[in-house]
């Protein structure tokens, strides 16, 4: 299949190309062909996907087949998880060219060189079969992303961002290169299909290697403790940049997780499988927990919005960790409708900042009375991101609450359910506040300093521009419309299996023997339709009962306040410092080793 | 293992730890670029560990037979391969750490701790 | 956090990850005792199959060809953003109305003439070094990654050993940014020869000439010179970034 090198290369030599006049070449044409590119990627991204439903597709590159099981070359391992983590990359850069073609401030054609390559990584990383070349990718995508968040770089803002956010991941990608270190010298391959071959047994060197490598893209997946540097990341990166940072680099992290323990260790380690298991869900739901509070506690509409990414985030990691068919497929779908839905929310916050000049949440109170499209987007966004039906996300942890429940992990989906109303009504509170001017003028989190806005990224303009309003209803509308139009639950199942399907994969991969595709029957009934309903209820109650405090009874409201006092010292804890970053991170890496050694042995 | 079979790799998570120790207590950014390339380096010396031979060649024939044991190419690909993406994350940072200096007149993280809570 | 609170958690911490490296490391091979089957397949494959006598080489253009591209492209990115964080707004740095592109403080002593006459002595040693770095990366030990970088110094030797004018004279920044693309690009480029003749992508479909001399290695020896223009067009834009700041001021201060 020739086209399967295609998403890396386009973007890659459209990049070279673009860069070559540099800050001289016409903003149009820049635009027109950097959305030339983007397009061809969902394209080819889309037909690698309708094939790679039956096979998966095997792409040796060089011509360097396997000789004797042992990979000499390095190979694209196409399938549907990935082609479809293609295609949503590709769209969402669609949707920030598109989003910055009025009024933003481009310097020639660099910033749209810097996303193309960005989007080239995703792709690549997403594609790849080798353990190395995906570190390779994972370095591609980071030094873009720098370099993007950084983009507005005469404020000490996005300076701050950029530095903590390249420290902490470069921090993470020494990590994961040790443990490819541990890897290479206790097997000799790099390949994945290989690994899982030739570990059969577990020891130490692959548990050891398992906590590096997880340590390092958790870092990049913005799991607690890994996570300070996200929310300084976001308040500050232009909007079309924050939105590939929530929608799909940080579950590229989740997805390098999902390839190192499906393709390469769920093998050795199946006896302790449900140790693993439970060390990962619960990560994910301190995560989600975290997230939540923090995203609570926010003013800053980018900021906030970027805490909520850290809460959902931890969901799908507690998908990801759970390791079964199931699971794996419902934070598939998860990331798919996260994704879409997240990118819309930025992109509204954006278009906030575009005509108020502004992101402060207080600040803004009333001030989009006028603006009932964008308060609508921003209402169904908070509802969205809560799981209404049917968005994809709802079906998305409807399958992970079903898949936990037999694992006797059921605990983690309470978590999950809160997390949910707590972003959800942060959104729907932002809403009304902005939108209908209800609400009290003091934040609702006592204040503990730093930035509550930032400058605007755009010229002035008197009416929001089509190109910057239609990206977010797109993704909105695709958000609820894509699970409607395609069965991607059984899909998505299947595929799962698949990448858990360590043996057989790894036969076809080398061996090219044709791979197994189970499809299960679905429920009768709608999943979990009352759930959804219920959480979605309790997010408005949580936005009425924020905004209309004063009303209410005396008892509740000293319990209101006593919880926000807690709230601030979790608030206290991000500090913002580099150095307290790394601290928590090194800390995370060792609870979580010490953690895998002591229940894995 | 003997002690001289272990040390590469003791030396590779001694390196890693006073490495990261040095970004944690940093109170320059040029100090913390440096510290982060000592953390690379300890990932050097892992892989070149091992790919390592005892008594070996190194992997190029030019001056003679292409049967001669040799240490392993792959690893050595792989480290330059690191060394690259090193040098260009710390150009980056010391981009943004000349930014930094630009905007506060410092150098110390603690004057750039503008976003937080 | 406070100073004691921070060095206490990463203590625990580093303290950790330490222990984590060192009990995975006590059950690989020792040192010395490489076993794994990669190396020692892919190397005679190299001589035989490939024409080069540089098996690093061969393994970096050839069989993990995709993987240096990428590498390549994290240079290029890097390069364009540097050159994007540190460009000079319009409106104008903070002018302090220094004329001298120098450090605060400090006088700064002119070249001497035994500084300039060794540096541009060496400028014809260091091409010269650097060119047969990059074309012989398929024989002895080199390549375009090492050469590039040695050509990369030429410019800065000229700049710390004669005065910023001259570098900024003998490395034009739209020629280096022109050469930088070309360079990435004519890997990708390279790289689609072997998808035009029907195969895989890098695939080596050039002539092979013979082992040991500077023909042999097929595509390998075009990818060493795309990637050493790559990387010294690249490095010289770094430091072109880097000087521009003191350069802009001393030339508004000029004007």
């Amino acid at each position: 299949m020739w086209l399967v090198p295609f998403p890396v290369l386009v973007p890659l030599g459209v990049a070279a190309i673009l860069a070559a006049p540099g800050r001289h070449m016409p903003r149009r044409l820049a635009d027109g062909i950097a959305l030339s590119a983007a397009g061809f990627n969902l394209i080819a991204c889309w037909v690698l996907l309708a094939h790679a439903r039956i096979q998966p597709i095997v792409y040796w590159f060089g011509g360097w087949v396997p000789k004797g099981g042992v990979a000499i070359g390095i190979d694209f391992a196409v399938d549907p998880l990935g082609a479809g983590f293609g295609a949503l990359s590709s769209a969402l850069v669609l949707a920030g060219l598109v989003f910055s073609l009025r009024y933003f401030d481009s310097v020639g054609a660099m910033f749209h060189a810097l996303m193309l390559v960005f989007l080239a990584a995703l792709c690549g990383f997403a594609l790849t079969g080798d353990l190395f070349d995906l570190f390779v990718f994972f370095e591609l995508m980071s030094a873009a992303a720098f370099a993007l968040c950084g983009y507005k770089s005469e404020e000490l803002g996005p300076i701050q961002g950029a530095l903590n956010f390249a420290v902490s991941n470069t921090v993470g990608a020494f990590l994961i290169l040790i443990g490819i270190g541990l890897l290479y010298g206790h097997t000799g391959a790099l390949n994945f299909a290989q690994l899982s071959r030739t570990l059969v047994a577990p020891d130490r060197v692959a548990v050891a290697a398992l906590v590096l490598i997880c340590s390092g893209l958790l870092v990049k997946a913005a799991a607690v403790p890994f996570h300070f540097w996200l929310p300084d990341a976001h308040a500050v990166a232009p909007t079309p940049v924050c939105i590939l940072f929530s929608g799909v680099m940080v579950e590229a992290g989740l997805l390098g997780v999902a390839r190192i323990l499906g393709a390469v260790m769920s093998h050795p380690l199946h006896d302790v499988l449900p140790h693993l298991r439970a060390i990962l869900v619960v990560l994910g739901a301190i995560t989600a927990a975290v997230g939540g509070l923090m995203c609570f506690a926010q003013r800053h509409l980018k900021r906030m919005l970027a805490f909520s990414t850290v809460s959902h985030a931890g969901i799908m990691l507690a998908g990801v960790g759970a390791l079964t068919g199931p699971a794996l497929g419902g934070a598939a779908l998860y990331v798919l409708g996260h994704g879409l839905v997240k990118s819309a929310l930025f992109l509204c916050a954006g278009i906030v900042l575009h005509r108020y000049r502004t992101v402060d949440e207080i600040e803004l109170i009333g001030r989009g009375r006028g603006n009932p499209r964008l308060g609508m987007m921003f209402g169904l966004g908070g509802l969205a991101l809560a799981g209404l039906p049917p968005v994809a996300n709802y079906f998305g942890e409807a399958k992970l609450d079903d898949a936990l429940r037999p694992l006797g992990l059921h605990g983690a989906t309470w978590v999950f359910a809160a997390a949910a109303v707590l972003t959800g009504g942060t959104v729907l509170r932002v809403t009304a506040r902005i939108f209908l001017g209800v609400g009290p003028k003091q934040e609702d989190i006592p204040d503990v300093g730093g930035m509550h806005t930032e400058n605007p990224e755009t010229r002035p303009s008197p009416h929001t521009p089509f190109s910057m309003w239609f990206p977010p209803a797109v993704l909105l509308a695709a958000a609820f419309a894509l699970p409607l139009l395609f069965d991607l639950r059984a899909a998505a199942e299947a595929q799962a299996h698949r990448v858990l399907d360590t043996a057989g994969l790894a036969a076809h991969v080398l061996r090219g023997a044709p791979m197994a595709l189970e499809l299960h029957d679905q429920p009768v009934h709608p999943p979990s339709l009352a759930r959804a309903v219920v959480i979605c209820a309790l997010a408005l109650l949580l936005a009425t009962v924020t905004l209309g405090r004063r009303h209410l009874p005396r008892p509740i409201r000293v319990l209101g306040a006593a919880l926000a006092a807690a709230l601030e010292a979790i608030r206290k804890l991000h500090s913002g410092h580099i150095g307290d970053d790394i601290a928590w991170l090194t800390f995370g890496v060792a609870a979580f080793g010490t953690a895998c050694i002591v229940l894995l042995r | 293992m003997s002690v001289y079979g272990f040390l590469p790799y003791a030396l590779t998570a001694w390196l890693f730890g006073w490495g990261l120790y040095g970004i944690v207590s940093s109170r320059n950014w040029v100090h913390l670029c440096i510290c982060l390339a000592i953390v690379q380096s300890s990932t050097y010396v892992l892989l070149l560990g091992i790919g390592y031979r005892l008594g070996a060649a190194a992997p190029v024939f030019a001056q003679f037979s292409a049967s001669t044991a040799a240490v392993d190419p792959v690893v050595q690909a792989l480290m330059l391969t690191d060394i690259v993406v090193e040098a260009t994350v710390v150009a980056l940072l010391l981009a943004l750490a000349v930014r930094a200096h630009q905007s506060t007149g410092s150098l110390d993280p603690s004057a750039s701790c503008e976003m937080r809570g | 956090m406070s100073g004691g609170a921070r060095a206490v958690l990463a203590g625990l911490g580093i303290a950790g990850v330490v222990f984590v490296i060192l009990w995975g490391a006590v059950d690989l091979p020792a040192v010395g005792h490489y076993l794994g089957p990669y190396g020692d397949v892919v190397t005679p494959l190299a001589v035989f199959a490939r024409h080069s006598t540089d098996a690093v080489s061969a393994v970096n253009f050839d069989f993990r060809g995709i993987d240096t591209l990428g590498e390549e492209f994290i240079l290029f990115t890097s390069v364009l953003g540097v050159t994007l964080l540190l460009r000079q707004s319009e409106e104008g740095a903070k002018g302090e109305g220094e004329s001298e592109d120098r450090a605060q403080g400090r006088p700064t002593p002119s070249t001497g003439d035994a500084v300039r006459s060794f540096g541009s002595g060496m400028v014809g040693l260091l091409v010269l070094f650097g060119t047969y770095m990059v074309t012989h990366g398929t024989v002895t030990p080199g390549g375009g990654f090492q050469g590039g970088v040695i050509l990369a110094t030429v410019p800065l030797l000229v700049y710390l050993s004669s005065s910023a004018e001259i570098f900024e004279r003998i490395a034009p920044r739209r020629l280096v940014e022109a050469g930088e693309s070309a360079g990435a690009f004519g890997y990708v480029l390279v790289g689609l020869f072997g998808v035009i003749a029907g195969v895989e992508f890098l695939r080596n479909v050039v002539p092979l000439g013979k082992t040991g001399t500077l023909t042999g290695g097929g595509t390998t020896v075009l990818l060493n010179l795309t990637v050493g223009l790559e990387v010294a067009t690249g490095f010289v834009l770094l430091m072109l970034a880097f000087v521009d700041e003191a350069l802009q001021r001393r030339r508004r201060a000029q004007r």
